[in-house]
């Protein structure tokens, strides 16, 4: 019974990071219509920074104090995003989605060798994050207390983007843009202005993602693109373009995968494509979404 | 077709088939796999050119004939390449079958998805199955026990690399030809216009009383057959097969041919597939950060060059041609 309760914290802790890689890869494409491929590369450059950081921090900062490291490696992810939105995807708005899809996915293939190219092929860690919080029992068997302020870091995060999307005046200009962009600039709306907002906003979420994950698990390469596909299956469950798409769609797939993995573990990642196939073949826009 | 490109057809097809007499057994090989990519390109192109269908998973039926020929030699025993291309063909065919019924209910990006998603779920059984499939060691399918032609000819013995080649080329080169004649006869016939005019204007085929899924299923399928082909084809030639070739990075390499190429032009994908593989080769060789290079290629490609390599010289032909008559 012990190992139920630790599998669904472990469950709840993977649903947090896939929330909020979902919720950003949503984002973009619920206000600019665009999927973007390497939103898994923001991911994996959030982890590589927060490593990075932590290890060139250890010995000036007291362990628990590394923790500010995570929402920098965030934010340094979300200057990139800033940078890359007026340099690179603004001009193809306007272009069929077939080129957005490969600009996009050029994208991917740039960063992950740029990972590679300034980190190296060892993985980075930073587990010492993880040892200062040390472990706290759960029904008899350890857990470490960092995942479970992770999972709170989640749930802040949810609730968090919630308010910004709803109950905020930018969050309002963001959903008028993102039904109908040539509208909201007639109202006078600065579009290019939310779109750059918005897409620096999901690289945020993104970075914050592999920031979350990196102190329990590891920097590897080929965790961006690892991450993307089950991004995907996540989305595609939930519905794309929708934040409450993205939380059930996380909370879904995180349990099937925990699951899968404790009694079946071949089939792990094929039977999360039989969900999203049979989602997609049930509901085509997903639990959650609009018709396009 | 006009006779200046027919004329054009024939000289590149006069090269082609002098190569082997000019060219190392290493260039020939070479060459032999820019053929087998470029059936794939061709495949792939009907779906994304002349359909409208962006497809990220054709690692999915590029792996499917591979694995087809390695696991029917393994399995079974058989050593004739007819054999294992008819056996392929069923094999890539019928998964082509079952994942386009799923694929083509969807267009644009959720058709890019869901190709993604199932090609991953070929390559994660293919890694995770690893008593059958040989895992990430892959399974090997040596030329030397390779038989051509219904036994005719067959490479008995390691040192035979360089006549497997010489024949080998031969034997890719005329299933070339044959695919492409093939994939200009199917771009050209009623079939193909109608998927062009789906591709163009959905709603208005629709309402000609075309059965679009029906349409789209079947250009799935044949672009599924294509590149399940060139799998075929390759494998022995590479004398291996790994989860590789089924993983996302062997789609993308085939989105990359017809980029190159120029995807709104029957001949753009072949060039686009001939010229990636030397690049990939060459490229390799000098810098160890291929993937930036490529990446960086791609982008720029897309921004500035969409119509591709042969397109942008039909292009700069065109002008070329009015600036002529202009000044005459």
């Amino acid at each position: 019974m012990e190992i139920v309760a630790l599998q669904v914290l472990n469950s709840l802790f993977y649903a947090a990071v896939l929330f909020l890689i979902a919720a950003g890869l949503s984002l973009i494409f619920g206000v600019m219509g665009i999927v973007n491929m390497a939103h898994g590369s923001f991911y994996a450059l959030g982890a590589y920074i927060t490593a990075w950081s932590v290890a060139a921090a250890a010995g000036a900062f007291a362990p628990a104090a590394l923790f500010i490291f995570l929402p920098l490696g965030a934010i340094a992810v979300a200057l990139i995003g800033l940078a890359i939105e007026p340099t690179l995807i603004r001009p193809f708005y306007r272009r069929p989605e077939e080129y957005q899809l490969l600009v996009t996915f050029g994208l991917l293939l740039v960063l992950d060798d740029v990972i590679r190219l300034v980190w190296g092929g060892t993985p980075l860690t930073a587990s010492r994050l993880v040892d200062s919080f040390g472990l706290v029992q759960v029904g008899g068997l350890p857990y470490p207390v960092y995942n479970l302020l992770m999972i709170g870091v989640g749930i802040a995060a949810a609730a968090a983007l919630w308010a910004f999307v709803y109950r905020t005046k930018f969050g309002v200009l963001l959903r008028a843009t993102a039904q109908d962009r040539r509208m909201a600039a007639a109202l006078g709306i600065d579009v290019g202005r939310i779109y750059v907002l918005a897409f620096g906003l999901g690289c945020f979420m993104a970075g914050l993602a592999g920031a979350i994950v990196v102190p329990s698990q590891a920097a590897v390469l080929g965790m961006g693109v690892e991450v993307l596909v089950i991004a995907f299956v996540v989305v595609v469950i939930g519905g794309l373009g929708s934040l409450e798409g993205a939380l059930v769609g996380a909370l879904i797939v995180s349990a099937l995968r925990t699951i899968t993995i404790q009694f079946w573990e071949e089939f792990e990642l094929a039977a999360l494509y039989l969900i999203a196939a049979i989602v997609l073949l049930i509901r085509p826009t997903g639990l959650f979404g609009r018709k396009a | 077709m006009n006779r200046r490109r027919a004329a054009l057809a024939a000289f590149v097809l006069i090269v082609l088939a002098l190569v082997p007499a000019f060219a190392g057994t290493y260039q020939t090989q070479l060459l032999t796999y820019g053929l087998t990519l470029a059936i794939a390109a061709l495949g792939f192109n009907l779906l994304l050119g002349y359909t409208g269908l962006l497809s990220f998973g054709h690692s999915a039926y590029f792996g499917a004939g591979a694995y087809a020929v390695a696991l029917m030699m393994r399995y079974w025993g058989i050593a004739s390449m007819e054999l294992f291309i008819l056996g392929g063909i069923v094999f890539s065919a019928a998964l082509a079958a079952l994942f386009g019924v799923v694929c083509v209910r969807h267009t644009r990006i959720f058709f890019a998805i869901l190709t993604l998603a199932l090609s991953q779920v070929l390559w994660t059984l293919a890694y995770k199955f690893f008593w059958i499939t040989g895992g990430t060691d892959g399974l090997r399918v040596p030329f030397s026990k390779l038989t051509l032609l219904g036994g005719l000819v067959d490479f008995p013995g390691a040192d035979a690399f360089a006549r497997f080649i010489s024949f080998y080329y031969y034997y890719v080169l005329v299933v070339f030809c044959v695919c492409v004649a093939l994939m200009w006869l199917i771009v050209h016939s009623p079939f193909g216009k109608t998927l062009q005019a789906i591709r163009d204007n959905e709603t208005r085929a629709r309402f000609l009383g075309v059965r679009i899924w029906r349409y789209r299923w079947l250009a799935f399928l044949v672009s599924g057959i294509f590149t399940g082909l060139a799998g075929i084809l390759w494998v022995p030639l590479n004398g291996l097969t790994t989860p590789d070739i089924l993983y996302w990075p062997q789609s993308g390499k085939i989105v990359f041919f017809a980029v190159l190429g120029g995807f709104r032009n029957f001949s753009g994908p072949i060039v686009g597939a001939v010229i990636f593989n030397y690049l990939e080769v060459y490229a390799i060789a000098a810098t160890e950060y291929w993937q930036l290079m490529l990446g960086a290629i791609l982008i720029i490609l897309v921004t500035f060059l969409p119509a591709g390599i042969v397109g942008s010289a039909a292009r700069l032909g065109e002008r070329f041609k009015r600036k002529e008559r202009a000044s005459a």
